[in-house]
């Protein structure tokens, strides 16, 4: 168990690494000089080439990669170019906003996929059932910056029921979390329904039921907790991808989270901060993943870790 | 099944569902005479799917073609006087605005009619480029293994560590707003994907019996690639590539919204819904209406790819 976890570890960061070169060299094709973008229109030749020295930006790319990876080893991401903190600080004053976004769309996400999954599993072949899967393929399909602007259409202007943008209580929370949540409550609903109705046939089900378990004893004893491992290893992954798309809600809805910062910084050029947030972002998604990997023995005790 | 044990299987003990899979001769000739008519009406209802949900994406792609001809989009001339009017309004010129006008006066039909065909365009070419680049290096990490298996897995493995959102963000930004460019991006995000299958099928077809034969026969590696191991990728190829070409559509659209898609003389689906962001309070229509058609698209494909992956693959489902 030890021995599989610090392997997985070393593949982590091995993969890590690999981001960070990736990153490193796409932001460097960058045409845009930062240093010109800091300076400002108005700066001389001279006062630029200043500036690029004191940001290490003159030297060749090998020293800048080498004092790069340096840094990393020790923690130090850098000080962003534009705002006056270290980039790794600036992405982990927001990640908190990020975070609270996203677990609140995880849990949104199991809170309606659950119920709506088992019920058109139970009740397969209905009316319900297939209303159930109109919904999960809607919330798959459509995308979500656009569903983002039709809640705040309806909600917030029309209805004028929730805010449309910023942080705040819990109805700041709401239509973000929901337009987030969406895309995986459809995958997690169709996943459930078909889980279940596998599950539901099985002979261990009948037995349950033959010696006259309640249906809901039997549901949530006996078929639920098969459901587990397939449910959270697509949760899992798709938890990522919530990152990734908290880029994109972020934005509309005005949250200030680590994905707006980026955006902001890719704009600005900010190298630092845009290394630091996608280091971030790849390092909780492996982390996630990896923690995926381990729930099973927990879920499942008859899996071992070789 | 029943060739391993024809004293267990006969016609009395299959069951439905063994019945299906295995098509002995000794069945019975009313069974096998069912057996075949259900699989007739299974394929027939799943080719009617097919041309039920494929009727709107022709009907897409006709309007990607020949709409731009046909309501021409002007993207220099502003015309102040019939800025924000209402869907179904009568212009000036005396002609009715179906989806309603944009903040400089545009006719959003025109606008969503150009945007169809962005969309297309892009989408088509990135499943293009990223479909060939993502088999051919699978492929050649299927049927070679090695050191080649190796790094390919490793870059796959590398690029999956990041959501593909964040790295389409990254690239857009470093290439700047054109067609060309978002091409190029959504490529580099999805040839994994290919590439994962492609392996995945050459790997297993590469220990079929008729590889063998081909080898023994004296065939060469070309040869063994082109007319035995392709033919096998095409079926999973397609199904892979509908499905992404949603995927793609959604991601070209999120990228415009962010400003890093196509450049503004393009009206992109996602570039107009970004540009109705400011108007959502008077102009409610400049968002709404490309989205809807951005939707019904996706869903459209959705559901399209879900029927290819059953008439080409039915135990996939």
């Amino acid at each position: 168990m030890i021995a599989y976890i610090l392997r997985r570890l070393g593949y982590s960061v091995f993969v890590l690494w690999g981001a960070l070169t990736v990153v490193f060299v796409i932001v460097r094709v960058v045409p845009g000089d930062p240093a010109q973008l800091i300076a400002g229109p108005q700066a001389t030749a001279a006062d630029v080439a200043v500036l690029r020295g004191r940001l290490g930006l003159d030297q060749p790319l090998p020293v800048q990669y080498a004092q790069y990876l340096a840094q990393v080893a020790q923690l130090d991401l850098g000080n962003s170019l534009r705002l006056n903190q270290s980039a790794l600080g600036a992405i982990a004053e927001r990640f908190g906003a990020t975070a609270t976004l996203a677990l609140s769309a995880m849990a949104l996400a199991a809170l309606l996929s659950f119920p709506l999954g088992i019920i058109a599993a139970i009740r397969a072949g209905s009316v319900v059932d297939a209303l159930v899967s109109v919904l999960s393929l809607l919330g798959q399909s459509v995308p979500s910056f656009w569903l983002g602007l039709m809640f705040i259409l309806v909600f917030a202007r029309g209805l004028r029921w929730l805010p449309s943008a910023g942080i705040g209580g819990w109805q700041h929370l709401l239509l973000p979390a929901l337009t987030l949540s969406l895309p995986l409550v459809g995958v997690l609903t169709r996943l459930i329904r078909t889980g279940l109705l596998e599950v539901l046939n099985e002979e261990y089900i009948r037995t349950a039921k033959a010696k006259g378990l309640a249906p809901l004893a039997v549901l949530v004893r006996h078929a639920l907790r098969n459901m587990f491992i397939p449910v959270i290893t697509v949760a899992g992954l798709q938890l990522g991808q919530l990152l990734g798309g908290a880029v994109i809600v972020e934005t509309v809805f005005g949250w200030p989270g680590a994905g707006r910062l980026l955006v902001t910084a890719i704009g600005n050029r900010d190298y630092p901060v845009i290394q630091a947030g996608v280091l971030c972002i790849t390092a909780g998604f492996i982390l996630i993943n990896l923690l995926v990997d381990l729930s099973y023995g927990f879920l499942d005790p008859r899996i071992r870790f070789a | 099944m029943s060739a391993e044990s024809p004293e267990v299987v006969g016609p009395n003990h299959a069951t439905p569902d063994t019945l299906a899979y295995s098509a002995s001769p000794a069945l019975p000739a009313e069974i096998a005479g069912k057996q075949r008519e259900r699989r007739f009406r299974a394929r027939n209802y799943r080719l009617r799917g097919l041309r039920i949900w494929g009727a709107p994406l022709v009907f897409y792609v006709l309007i990607a073609l020949f709409g731009p001809l046909l309501i021409p989009y002007d993207a220099i001339t502003v015309k102040t006087g019939q800025r924000l009017k209402p869907p179904l309004t009568v212009l000036a010129d005396g002609t009715r605005t179906l989806l309603g006008t944009d903040q400089v006066g545009h006719d959003l039909l025109a606008q969503v009619v150009r945007g169809a065909r962005v969309s297309l365009v892009i989408g088509l070419a990135t499943v293009i480029v990223a479909g060939l680049v993502g088999t051919i290096v699978g492929i050649i990490a299927g049927y070679y293994g090695g050191i080649a298996d190796t790094v390919i897995g490793r870059l796959a493995d590398i690029q999956l560590a990041f959501p593909s959102i964040l790295l389409a963000i990254l690239i857009a930004a470093v290439l700047g707003p054109s067609i060309t460019n978002v091409i190029i991006t959504l490529a580099f995000t999805r040839w994994v994907i290919f590439a994962r299958v492609a392996r995945a099928t050459t790997l297993s077809t590469k220990e079929r019996e008729f590889v063998a034969a081909a080898r023994a026969v004296g065939a060469a590696d070309g040869r063994i690639l082109t007319r035995h191991i392709l033919p096998s990728i095409i079926a999973p190829f397609l199904v892979i590539a509908t499905v992404e070409m949603g995927l793609v559509v959604i991601a070209e659209a999120s990228l415009s919204f962010l400003g890093l898609g196509t450049s503004s003389s393009e009206p992109s689906w996602g570039l107009i819904i970004a540009n109705g962001r400011d108007y959502l309070n008077t102009a409610w229509w400049i968002s709404t209406m490309p989205g809807i058609a951005l939707s019904v698209v996706v869903v459209c494909v959705g559901v399209f790819g879900d029927r290819v992956r059953d008439v080409l693959d039915p135990r996939m489902t």
